[in-house]
């Protein structure tokens, strides 16, 4: 993956009425010379009335890119925040493809500002460069005499809106490498009084999200899905349906995966959908029970693993735990789980009026449907127009690999006869039944220790549904069969462990599986962070002294140790209140460094309270630090909440779980305070959407170990495994 | 079957079979969609209205029900002081992030203000407990309506 944009040729046009200024980039030699009326998409879009627009190349559901990306583009220009403003980009996987996945546009893995840093920063210096050798043009003036300050141009006696020059500078040849800002000169990036550009519309609202798309004429359709997953529809009975008014008509998908329902209105799909009676055929469908599923896990444990993940001497592991003092032993256990994005997934389709096809979608990984739309209606990519819109959670629900709601949306449509609009509604239980889910995963540890308690030997087995493996993403992500998703946070820790073995085993597919917020770290964490609580713990040690010995002779140590030293300092670590007991945990994903402390009142008998989170994150250099701490506060919760209580548990292949009131979600008293601190830093910025998790689920546990007589919750979720919560 | 409603001030008529959740009422026939479908079993607080200045779950309230009563959605939250303060708390401490739970917490937020004015976090917990955000911006929340009890109080 590269970061750089040196190799791309900036590009700028000017719209045939003159007095827009775009600037924009293109794949070396993708492109010809602007064409069309869209002359080349672009990050940056100026007016002559001087509106500035930030051309947003990822989705926002929340982690913050429209704000983000837009300080990046006000801060190289000169603009105040409240002189721009954005628009998700169209899609087109050639211009706004995410560095990190190739040519391929999505937002994932905690990417959207590390892969857009640069790149949209130079769009904006561009735009300054341009605008600046307009006006010098116009005033007969050096260029160096002028800058931009707040949008306007100042400089040689003379100062004029931004505006002003956009006509002119349309006229010019873009700069081959315009000069970035100087990082000290930053007004905005990093600037903690920064607000988002999205709050407004967001408590008025105003605010736009699929689900609230209505376009005339439209008809609301609904899948009838089978209980269990691969069930086939075969034939249908409609007759109860008719009686509900609104109902237009059913017909199965052409991939028989479900029926779909039509009618006039939302409450009459969902009455209609409940009404119609199908037909399955559930001779390929998944009928094993969750027991069952964890039996395999757990058996795979016992066995000798597949996978020798870093390919070391498994013996030389074998022996070291022989000779060791003592060996810590754990099992662990993770459940299936949801991600339950609060909007429930939709998503509308139209013809458009020269015979292509629209898709409005809170779009994740826009070439996804992209290209499966294209292969369903059978035309070319560019009459397929996708808007996205925002999107109301995903959590990794929206970005499946196989673009799998779009798809159901499309072979919806496909069977009418597209005079209408389709737009496909899931349900809550539709959400929670029909999903894709993380993937349950066992892990086995055992420590070896010597009379000091020094770690001699670390056997790690590992045993799980891969989530790559058959998706276009193996290539990237599966080498010499291992699954990095499944071992990543365990078999490349930063810790300096010695004599260490991982081992990797594939169970079965039970179900659809994808990632979910921290994709392999949601249960890596928690394995090595409980794991290091109890060595500290056997060895006697304080474990936030024991975790640092283990943090040397790296930029990833110190990084990690740093944001250790800072957690449990801003936390009071040792100096809980009475009646108070905390834990810690510290985790690198997706270039982040995160550690949290959590501080609990009571005991897993009588009930544990959480009473306080404090983080430190160090993210590299923080473009929007007030998002940083949203993030933080966010991904813990999302932690949090579904190791107290959330599993997807399945009953002869059907989930058992409906809605939220058997998927209880995290609610406000769940956590009494959460308390973020970034870390200063002039490094690369790295993700915030994720990293904020995986710490916050082991914190938890060992905070409960320290308040409950050490008692290691190895299964989750915790609820069902021996904790109480107050 | 014909419904007379009141909906922030103006009279509507809707043509919807009774026993139609007032949610797909406001949503589907009036086209007003800041009011959001998250569940439909009145456990997550996206869909909350307020019936008469009472916050109610709009995905069980039935058409039927709230003929005669005032019923306010969060488009017209700005125009009440409570609600005004309530916004202007919300932006200045950036309290969303996805924002589709926010209409629900906003209009819960406006229903515990009308009660208690001065209200402990342990106030808002209990009040706010209905109100699920899977983004878990809880702690922004909790802080939006304290912010706001005091920019009513100013
Ligand atoms: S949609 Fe009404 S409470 Fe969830
Ligand atoms: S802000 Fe996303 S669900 Fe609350």
């Amino acid at each position: 993956m590269t970061l750089d944009t040196t190799r791309r040729s900036f590009l700028k046009g000017a719209a045939a009425a003159g007095a827009v200024l775009f600037i924009g980039a293109r794949p070396d030699g993708a492109l010809a010379a602007a064409g069309e009326s869209t002359a080349f998409n672009p990050f940056v879009k100026i007016a002559s009335d001087g509106t500035v627009t930030a051309i947003v190349k990822h989705v926002e559901f929340g982690q913050g890119p429209a704000t983000g990306l837009s300080t990046l583009i006000a801060e190289e220009i000169g603009l105040r925040m409240d002189q721009i403003t954005y628009d998700f980009a169209p899609s087109n996987a050639e211009v706004y493809n995410n560095f990190a996945f190739g040519p391929f546009q999505g937002t994932g893995g905690s990417t959207a500002m590390a892969n857009s840093f640069q790149q949209y920063r130079t769009a904006g210096a561009a735009a300054r460069e341009m605008l600046i050798a307009a006006a010098a043009q116009s005033w007969g003036v050096d260029a160096s005499e002028l800058s931009i300050e707040e949008g306007v141009v100042t400089g040689a006696g003379q100062s004029a809106p931004i505006g002003e020059f956009v006509a002119v500078a349309a006229t010019l040849d873009a700069p081959e490498t315009p000069a970035l800002k100087d990082p000290a000169t930053f007004k905005l990036i990093g600037n903690p009084d920064i607000r988002r550009l999205d709050s407004a519309i967001k408590g008025d609202g105003s605010a736009m999200f699929a689900m609230d798309l209505h376009l005339p004429n439209q008809m609301v359709a609904m899948i009838k899905r089978p209980e269990q997953r691969g069930g086939l529809a075969t034939g249908f009975d409609d007759s109860a349906a008719q009686e509900v008014k609104g109902y237009i008509m059913s017909a199965v998908l052409p991939n028989s995966a479900g029926v779909a329902v039509y009618a006039e209105s939302t409450w009459a799909a969902m009455q209609a959908r409940d009404a119609v009676e199908v037909e399955w055929d559930l001779s390929a469908a998944e009928t094993r029970s969750s027991d069952e599923i964890e039996a395999e896990i757990r058996a795979a444990l016992d066995a000798e693993p597949t996978y020798n993940v870093n390919k070391s001497d498994q013996a030389a592991t074998q022996a070291l735990l022989n000779g060791a003092d003592q060996v810590l032993e754990q099992s662990f256990y993770f459940p299936l789980l949801a991600h339950a994005p609060m909007e429930p997934l939709n998503c509308t389709i139209e013809a458009t009026e020269d015979g292509g096809i629209r898709l409005h979608d809170g779009c994740q990984l826009p070439t996804g449907p992209h290209m499966a739309l294209s292969q369903i209606f059978e035309l070319p990519m560019e009459k397929i127009e996708i808007k996205t819109m925002l999107a109301g959670g995903s959590f990794g629900r929206r970005a499946t690999p196989d673009a799998d709601y779009q798809v159901e949306a499309a072979l919806a449509f496909v069977v009418t006869d597209r005079s209408r609009p389709v737009k496909l509604v899931w349900s809550r239980e539709d959400d929670l039944r029909s999903g894709y889910y993380r993937p349950a995963f066992g892990h086995k540890v055992k420590v070896g220790l010597d009379a000091d308690g020094r770690i001699v030997g670390w056997d790690h087995r590992i045993a799980g549904q891969s989530i790559m493996k058959g998706t276009a993403f193996e290539p990237m992500l599966v080498h010499d069969g291992v699954d990095h998703s499944s071992v990543e946070g365990a078999s490349d820790t930063p810790y300096q462990i010695p004599g260490a073995f991982f081992g990797l085993t594939d169970t079965e597919k039970a179900t659809s599986t994808l990632w979910w917020r921290s994709v392999g770290h949601t249960h890596t964490a928690y394995v090595m962070e409980v794991m290091m609580d109890m060595a500290a713990k056997a060895a006697g040690q304080d474990p936030v002294a024991y975790r640092l010995s283990y943090l040397t002779g790296g930029a990833d140590q110190d990084r990690l140790a740093g944001v250790l030293k800072l957690a449990t300092e801003k936390a009071g670590w040792g100096s809980a209140p009475a009646g108070h007991a905390q834990g810690v945990a510290v985790h690198k994903s997706f270039g982040s460094y995160v550690a949290e402390v959590v501080e609990v009142s009571g005991s897993a008998e009588d009930g544990v309270r959480i009473e306080k989170i404090t983080c430190a994150v160090d993210c590299g250099l923080p473009v929007n630090p007030d998002v940083i701490k949203a993030q933080m506060e966010g991904g813990i919760g999302y932690g949090i909440g579904h190791v107290m209580r959330d599993r997807i548990t399945l009953t002869g292949g059907a989930v058992d779980q409906y809605n939220f009131p058997d998927y209880e979600p995290l609610r406000i008293g769940d956590i009494a305070a959460i308390d973020v601190h970034i870390v200063p830093s002039a490094e690369a910025p790295t993700g915030v959407g994720e990293p904020g998790t995986p710490p916050a689920a082991p914190a938890l546990a060992n905070a409960i170990a320290a308040a409950s007589d050490d008692l290691r919750v190895s299964s989750l979720p915790m609820d069902e495994n021996g904790v109480a919560f107050a | 079957m014909a419904f007379s409603l009141k909906l922030n001030g103006t009279s509507h008529e809707v043509d919807v079979e009774p026993g139609t959740p007032l949610l797909w009422v406001i949503r589907d026939e009036l086209k007003m969609t800041g009011t959001k479908f998250g569940c439909g079993v009145a456990s997550c607080g996206a869909c909350t209205v307020h019936l008469d200045g009472q916050p109610v779950r709009s995905c069980q309230t039935y058409v039927e029900d709230v003929e005669g009563a005032e019923i306010t959605t969060i488009e017209a939250m700005s125009e009440t002081e409570i609600g005004a303060a309530v916004q202007q708390a919300w932006v200045e401490l950036d309290v969303v992030q996805c924002g589709y739970c926010q209409s629900g917490q906003i209009m819960s937020a406006v229903g515990l203000l009308s009660e208690n004015p001065k209200p402990t976090a342990e106030d808002i917990d209990a009040y706010m407990y209905g109100n699920a955000c899977r983004c878990a911006t809880y702690q922004r929340i909790r802080a939006g309506i304290q912010r706001a009890a005091e920019i009513l109080e100013a």
